[in-house]
């Protein structure tokens, strides 16, 4: 970091205020990395006994434990947030959702905290844990699976990136940056879980075995897709897998993912739903609808948000004004927790536990994972129009997620420069095989236009058939001939 | 929407249905049993038909396809204690409040909601408080549920979803309590759009709505819920989406509608009759996809058709059945295809008996038409 500070300082001061929270700047003065002693206790706590719910605010308590329909009193103690010694707890009002005191103070809750929200993380920079963290224990089963799908994930991206750019797929989006997020999420999960994604997480169909092949195949769209060919690449989907289809509208899953939810409570199946989204995703309408949802109608539902720092080109402070997303959580009554999104075993922790809390208390959760886009957008985009490519960098570099947990795996005496080697050379014979055989297999054929519009294609759509097939007759030099009739 | 004046506005939304005018009568006489319906009641006999109105012909269907259904839920705004229009009455009280429960005031997330319920094999019957108020829930109705089945090549889908709303005409709701919202969602491949004219009707359709393995917005006129009266059997029975109804025969011109307006386009008829013009008219009953073939062998016997509906007239339902039917028919239309519709302006309320597609406005048409 030192070295990316010295070579410009003034990208360095427009950093400051253009990163916010990123914490590059003045890093002994952030707590976004470095989280003081007093936090680390609490998050100790709630590794050790996640039954207190409210995160760093350790000393006030809320307790969400009824059921729905019954009364929901949302705060049986006081939080010293919003009261002080003089106010005459006696005096008070009776009002839905538990007493409130009267002050005699006219004093507006601030708009922040006095500190921003701590972020948890089990793994130093170096991949060394932290003194005085706990953390659940990781098989070294389970370590080099993540590991070796950590390296999947960017070896794909990179195969596939470049047959984009060679015009053989038409749109990619890569993982970039977010490996650990993708794969130490995926890997905290049981695969009954229910996963409603937004369109950055296709490590967690690796992790549940969607193969690098069944990835070629819906970004070549042929007839071996399971999405028929009708969506763009990256528009993953396997009922197979539990993880629903991808759809371009951002934040339309958060509220599905509530009415998914609220089935398996119905049904009491051990399970939860599992709902990814990022930092822009937070501004829409469907953000606002699926968490006071969730928070009201009490559905098991992990909400996952990659906080990536950038929508595209607008940066999280053109995005909104509070401390980031976590800090939204309990206005909807919906407890959360701030993790480094760079750090694969404190994802892998927090999310395991927030998945425990979901099923066991019935509860949403959310999480929010601290990380950086590294990759463009899209290969629509260029994002070096729009942030300086010396951050960019410094992200790839100083704090890869991959390198970090490979560090660790590494110490544990779990992994060897030989293992890396026969990994990536397998995954590049296999990669490259997978696209080899997707751009041969042929297209879908053209009756699935019609179907799956409903469960029956009605008499509008079999005479549009009818009438196009006529057409490609007579026009057969209008329309592409690797689609078979 | 600023949710108090929002809540408001929808209490006069419930006053507004117990003071309903009763300038439009509607006649039970006409609202002849299907095909369908006459021959499963000769095959096993079923209790007698009780008179009821719209709502609680609604409510009725809601009643069996919960009993029918473990799981079947209903959920929406104030849908708990009964609904601002009383067609959920005693669905929580007898089901529960984990399958009839009251929704937050926010119709993206009724609909998402009921997507993702729907999804998992659910029968997710959401209820939107007007049709006024669809809009803010069209992203999930449009980009969402429409295209659910479609963009996963069948390995998810949301059939299990029907969405209830009240739409039209009801005296003086204004702009926001009166809209006729269909012509937007018949735009939309991939969902079915249904709209009944009457309390036996209400009941078949709904109940087919709801077991139909395709997301389905049903809209239900509100201005009939306690005007339109008429014997509703008891039993459990659905009628047929996409098949069209002729609901009166006749000769010489076909007039084609949906909902509420059927009531106005039919006394257009009787007046038109004692002119000597023999009207033959269809309910549509389902908007997309819908019964091209009923509406083309009727203008084909007639060689006029007129359509009438409450939306603004430009782009309306009307104008794609106009042009279907001007291509299937061309030769045989002995006048151009007339249209009675809403006017080009948001609904007005104290001027809504000129905004409106009057009996007249439509018999003026008619004779219009025939005499050509």
């Amino acid at each position: 970091m030192a070295v990316w500070f010295s070579r410009s300082r003034t990208i360095g001061y427009c950093l400051r205020k253009k990163l916010g929270f990123f914490g590059l700047v003045g890093h002994e003065s952030s707590c976004c990395f470095s989280p003081s002693f007093r936090h680390i206790s609490s998050i100790r706590q709630i590794g050790g006994s996640y039954g207190n719910p409210n995160g760093f605010l350790n000393d006030s308590a809320i307790h969400f434990r009824s059921w729905r329909f019954e009364s929901s009193t949302a705060e049986t103690q006081l939080d010293p947030q919003y009261f002080q010694e003089e106010d005459d707890l006696n005096q008070g009002l009776d009002f839905p959702g538990g007493r409130v005191t009267f002050t005699s103070e006219l004093r507006f809750i601030s708009e922040s905290g006095d500190k921003r929200v701590p972020c948890y993380r089990v793994l130093d920079d170096n991949g060394d844990p932290i003194t005085h963290t706990s953390f659940a224990q990781v098989s070294k089963e389970l370590a080099v699976k993540m590991y070796g799908d950590m390296v999947t994930l960017q070896m794909m991206d990179v195969v596939f990136y470049e047959a984009q750019r060679q015009g053989r797929i038409s749109f990619y989006m890569s993982t970039t940056g977010e490996e650990a997020i993708n794969i130490a999420s995926a890997a905290a999960l049981s695969s009954d879980d229910l996963v409603l994604p937004q369109y950055r997480e296709p490590g967690v169909l690796l992790w549940r075995g969607f193969t690098l092949q069944d990835f070629a195949d819906q970004c070549f769209g042929n007839k071996a897709d399971c999405g028929k060919g009708r969506q763009m690449p990256v528009h993953y989907g396997s009922s197979k897998h539990n993880f629903f289809t991808v759809s371009s509208p951002i934040a339309t899953q958060l509220p599905q993912a509530v009415g998914v939810a609220y089935s398996l409570k119905m049904d009491k199946k051990d399970a939860c739903v599992v709902a990814y989204f990022g930092d822009g995703c937070s501004s829409e309408g469907d953000f606002h609808a699926g968490l006071n949802f969730a928070a009201v109608m009490e559905a098991p539902v992990v909400f996952i948000c990659r906080n990536n720092g950038w929508a595209i080109s607008t940066p999280i402070e053109e995005q909104f004004r509070s401390d980031g997303i976590v800090v939204k959580g309990r206005a909807y009554g919906i407890r959360s927790i701030r993790v480094d999104g760079n750090d694969a075993l404190a994802v892998y922790n927090a999310i395991r536990t927030a998945r425990e809390m979901a099923i066991s208390e019935q509860i949403p959760v959310l999480v929010e994972l601290l990380a950086y886009r590294v990759a463009h957008h899209s290969t629509s985009d260029d994002s070096s129009k729009y942030r300086p490519v010396d951050e960019i960098e410094y992200w790839k570099s100083s704090r890869n997620p991959v390198n970090r947990f490979r560090k660790w795996v590494e110490r544990n005496g779990w992994w060897s420069d030989k293992e890396e080697s026969e990994l990536r050379s397998s995954v590049k014979k296999q990669l490259l095989k997978a696209i080899q055989v997707a751009e041969k297999t042929e297209k879908p054929p053209i009756a699935e236009i019609f179907t799956d519009v409903y469960d029956h294609p009605p008499p509008n759509l079999k005479e549009q058939e009818k009438v196009l097939r006529e057409d490609i007759k007579r026009h057969p030099k209008d329309y592409p001939s690797d689609v078979s009739l | 929407m600023a949710s108090s004046m929002s809540v408001s506005r929808r209490r006069f939304g419930r006053l507004l249905a117990r003071i309903s005018g009763s300038r439009r009568q509607f006649s039970s006489t006409t609202s002849s049993i299907s095909i369908d319906d006459q021959q499963q009641q000769q095959a096993q006999p079923q209790p007698q038909p009780r008179s009821l109105n719209l709502y609680s012909a609604i409510n009725q269907a809601l009643h069996i396809a919960l009993d029918s259904d473990p799981r079947a839920y209903v959920f929406g705004e104030d849908v708990g204690f009964g609904g601002v229009f009383r067609c959920t009455t005693g669905l929580a009280d007898r089901f529960g409040k984990s399958r009839v429960f009251n929704t937050p005031l926010c119709e993206q997330g009724i609909v998402g909601f009921g997507i993702g319920l729907a999804a998992m094999g659910n029968r997710a019957i959401a209820e939107i408080q007007f049709a006024d108020y669809i809009y803010p829930a069209f992203d999930q109705i449009v980009n969402e549920a429409a295209k659910f089945r479609y963009r996963s090549g069948n390995q998810f889908n949301c059939g299990g979803l029907t969405i209830r709303a009240p739409y039209g005409a009801v005296g003086h709701g204004g702009h926001y309590h009166s809209q006729s919202p269909e012509a937007f969602f018949c735009h939309v491949p991939g969902i079915k759009v249904v709209i009944p004219r009457s309390p036996r009707q209400a009941k078949g359709l709904l109940l087919s709505c709801i077991r139909d393995p395709n997301p389905v917005v049903f809209f239900e006129p509100k201005w009939l819920y306690r005007l339109s009266v008429e014997e509703v059997p008891e039993h459990d029975y659905m009628l047929p989406l996409s098949e069209a109804e002729v609901i009166r025969e006749g000769n010489d011109i076909t007039l084609v509608g949906w909902g509420a307006q059927l009531s106005i386009m039919e006394q257009a008829c009787i007046d038109a009759e004692k002119d000597g013009i023999s009207c033959e008219l269809i309910d549509l009953r389902t908007l997309i996809p819908w019964d091209k073939e009923t509406v083309e062998a009727s203008v084909r016997k007639t060689g006029r058709l007129l359509i009438s509906h409450e939306a603004p007239v430009t782009g309306g339902f009307g104008a794609e059945i106009s042009a279907s039917i001007v291509e299937r028919c061309f030769l045989r239309l002995e006048a151009p295809v007339s249209r009675v519709c809403g006017l080009d302006t948001p609904f007005p309320l104290v001027f809504e008996p000129f905004y409106m597609p009057t009996k007249n406005k439509i018999l003026d048409a008619i004779k219009a038409t025939v005499n050509y």
